[in-house]
């Protein structure tokens, strides 16, 4: 177990390297770095001391080596735009975005299972169809339209929640929290369902047809036949059956929520890093760029490691499988 | 006099496909005492496994029981509304299913479902029930059972897991076990176990029990009375011994004569020509006139009702009126 987890670290970090590499040879991409620095009547001694003293002038493999020794560190530079460390900039939006991102995989899943199992143990009701139905337009509406009919319903026609920002934060050490305050709550809300209702329909049309799968068993025609209770069959065996695909899904599903973000933190001018991101997009801001694609990989990586993980307490057979490796 | 522990009478089974009405089971009888195993044997499709689950209440849809009864020493289960026939199943009647590899759920300990099963029809602790499955365990064959307990199904063989499904089925000390092939999916010499043990439960705690299988030589080794089943009816029912010796109906002279004998070894084993009908067409009369080689124009017209001959019982027009003239034709 403790050298699966090992193992699945390394690869962690080999996927980390990746991406920094790529990363890196963005602030390369975008032409000189020391042309964007200094002036265009900077001498050309002027120019070479600044290279110097940045450190440009070293092999590439040296500087690749530094900035990802100082990414690690969770230092990214400055920002071109704001003059500020691009470290101090995420931070301050990174818990917005984890916030929405938390909230609405919650939803997704809260209803998304609910809504499943629902529609697999009464597949012929009319609720069931509803749903179904319902879902397929979740799948095919793309996330800003949803964003900006559900702000022209309840934002501008029933005047019920605000239509942007994140309403008042609490500071709690370095993270800002809106959950503990009621506007904080309501402005959650609507960017909430608009970043979870995707992952929802999808989670919801998962379950179902797991679940459909999983009562065709014989293990469960053999809880019937040992006289269970219907409750006891559905919640306790079929359920739990159904939920390691599920994980799958919405592990690997949290990852391109954060993703997803972009559009709608832009929709509901969300002060976190997607919209961070998109502002640098427009500026050119390479380091933020940059630290936006290493953070996201850091979390992509991370979720992936705890699913993993995840299996083994929902599935015993994969946890014989890890603890004796091939 | 006592009750027979299950009593099947006039029993139908359909299916409501889009198209028709398909009729699995055809008003069949049959009695199992306390303590007797009765086999069922039959070719794939003749109903047998339906016969069980129409019993324990699992049919599902679009197959429902359409007539007939079913009792339970005594009780009549077949129309029982959905809670209280559940509460019979696992309780007053116990079920093992072919394929042992599928039977348990492979996320839980399989200590936790005897567990969870003996807490459902009784109101033992969970001490206490725990105490019992390893009782359980033990009874059934399984080797240092307060350890075992706490294993995944994934880590018992094929055969051992058999040993839990059936732990399972008489967890409760039912009347009534209804084993459906419960050897078809394990290795021959493991089959000879099981087989054994269920001989052995049945004995020693009085169940009845009804072995479905396609398998003559299980039934021989095991049952007190076999029923051949045909087409969705019983073509003849009697003593295990007078059957393989002495059958009767046509069909089931052509299953006995397809049993592969060490002594016989020089003759080509007798085929019955052609196969069972689809159950979108049984013909009219006797299903198995089109097979038959002693059929004649009035099993083409009426189907044949069982009649008693001796200890056995038989669907045949042949036995009908003149007993002495079937008994040399049949010879022959």
């Amino acid at each position: 177990m403790l050298a699966f987890t090992l193992r699945r670290a390394i690869q962690a970090i080999g996927v980390l390297i990746a991406v920094g590499i790529i990363s890196f040879s963005m602030f390369r991409f975008a032409g000189d770095p020391v042309n964007q620095i200094v002036s265009i009547d900077t001498s050309a001694a002027e120019r070479e001391a600044v290279r110097k003293s940045l450190g440009l002038d070293d092999p590439v493999v040296v500087q690749f080596a530094r900035y990802f020794g100082n990414a690690a560190q969770f230092k990214f530079g400055v920002s071109y735009q704001f003059r500020q460390p691009v470290s101090n900039l995420l931070a301050d939006r990174m818990p917005a975005t984890l916030e929405l991102a938390i909230c609405a995989t919650i939803f997704a899943m809260v209803f998304g299972i609910l809504m499943g199992v629902y529609s697999a143990l009464r597949r012929e009701s009319a609720l069931a169809k509803l749903f179904q139905a319902v879902s397929l337009i979740g799948i095919s509406l793309p996330t800003f339209l949803i964003g900006i009919l559900l702000i022209y319903l309840f934002s501008v026609t029933l005047g019920w929640l605000p239509s942007f920002g994140r309403g008042d934060v609490v500071r709690l050490g370095w993270w800002t929290t809106g959950l503990l305050t009621l506007s904080g709550l309501k402005a959650l809300i609507l960017p909430s369902i608009t970043l979870g209702l995707f992952q929802l329909t999808l989670i919801m049309r998962l379950v179902r047809a797991e679940m459909l799968e999983v009562l065709r068993t014989d293990y469960i025609r053999f809880a019937r036949a040992r006289g269970l209770t219907t409750r006891a069959i559905h919640f306790g065996h079929a359920l739990k059956n159904t939920l390691v695909p599920v994980i799958t899904v919405a592990g690997l599903q949290f990852g391109s929520v954060i993703a997803f973000a972009i559009i709608t933190e832009t929709v509901f001018q969300w002060p976190g890093m997607g919209l961070l991101f998109v502002q640098a997009v427009q500026n050119v801001d390479i380091p933020i760029m940059a630290a936006y694609l290493l953070m996201v990989s850091l979390i992509f990586v991370t979720i992936n490691l705890v699913v993993d993980l995840l299996y083994t307490i929902v599935d015993p057979r994969l946890r014989s499988t890890i603890s004796r490796p091939a | 006099m006592t009750p027979p522990v299950l009593s099947v009478r006039n029993l139908e089974v359909e299916f409501h496909t889009r198209r028709s009405v398909l009729h699995a089971i055809n008003g069949i009888s049959f009695d199992i005492a306390k303590g007797e195993v009765l086999g069922v044997v039959g070719e794939s499709g003749a109903g047998k496994s339906v016969t069980g689950l129409a019993v324990i209440g699992l049919l599902d849809p679009p197959g429902r029981i359409a007539g007939g009864e079913i009792h339970l020493s005594g009780m009549r289960i077949d129309h029982l509304p959905p809670e209280e026939i559940r509460r019979i199943r696992g309780k007053r009647i116990g079920m093992i299913f072919q394929d042992p590899l599928t039977s348990l759920n492979p996320l839980y300990r399989i200590g936790d479902q005897i567990v969870e099963t003996i807490r459902t029809h009784t109101n033992l602790t969970e001490t206490a029930a725990r105490k019992r499955a390893i009782d359980l365990l033990a009874e059934v064959g399984i080797p240092a059972p307060e350890k075992r307990i706490d294993a995944y199904p994934h880590e018992f063989s094929g055969g051992m897991r058999q040993r839990v499904v059936i732990a399972l089925a008489i967890c409760a000390e039912p009347e009534l076990i209804i084993a459906d092939e419960p050897t078809t999916a394990l290795d021959v010499s493991v089959q000879a176990q099981i087989i054994s043990l269920i001989k052995r439960l049945g004995r020693d705690h009085g169940t009845a029990v009804m072995l479905v299988t396609h398998d003559m030589g299980v039934i021989a080794e095991t049952s007190d009375r076999v029923a051949v089943m045909y087409s969705g009816r019983i073509a003849e029912i009697g003593p295990v011994q007078d059957v393989v010796q002495n059958p009767l109906h046509p069909y089931a002279k052509g299953l006995m004569g397809a049993i592969p004998t060490l002594a016989g070894e020089d003759k080509r084993l007798v085929q019955i020509p052609g196969s069972m009908p689809r159950l979108s067409a049984i013909p009219q009369g006797c299903p198995f006139n089109p097979r038959c080689g002693f059929v004649f124009d009035r099993c083409r017209v009426e189907r044949p009702e069982p009649v008693v001959r001796g200890r056995q019982a038989v669907a045949c027009h042949l036995y009908d009126a003149a007993p002495n003239d079937v008994a040399k034709e049949t010879a022959a």
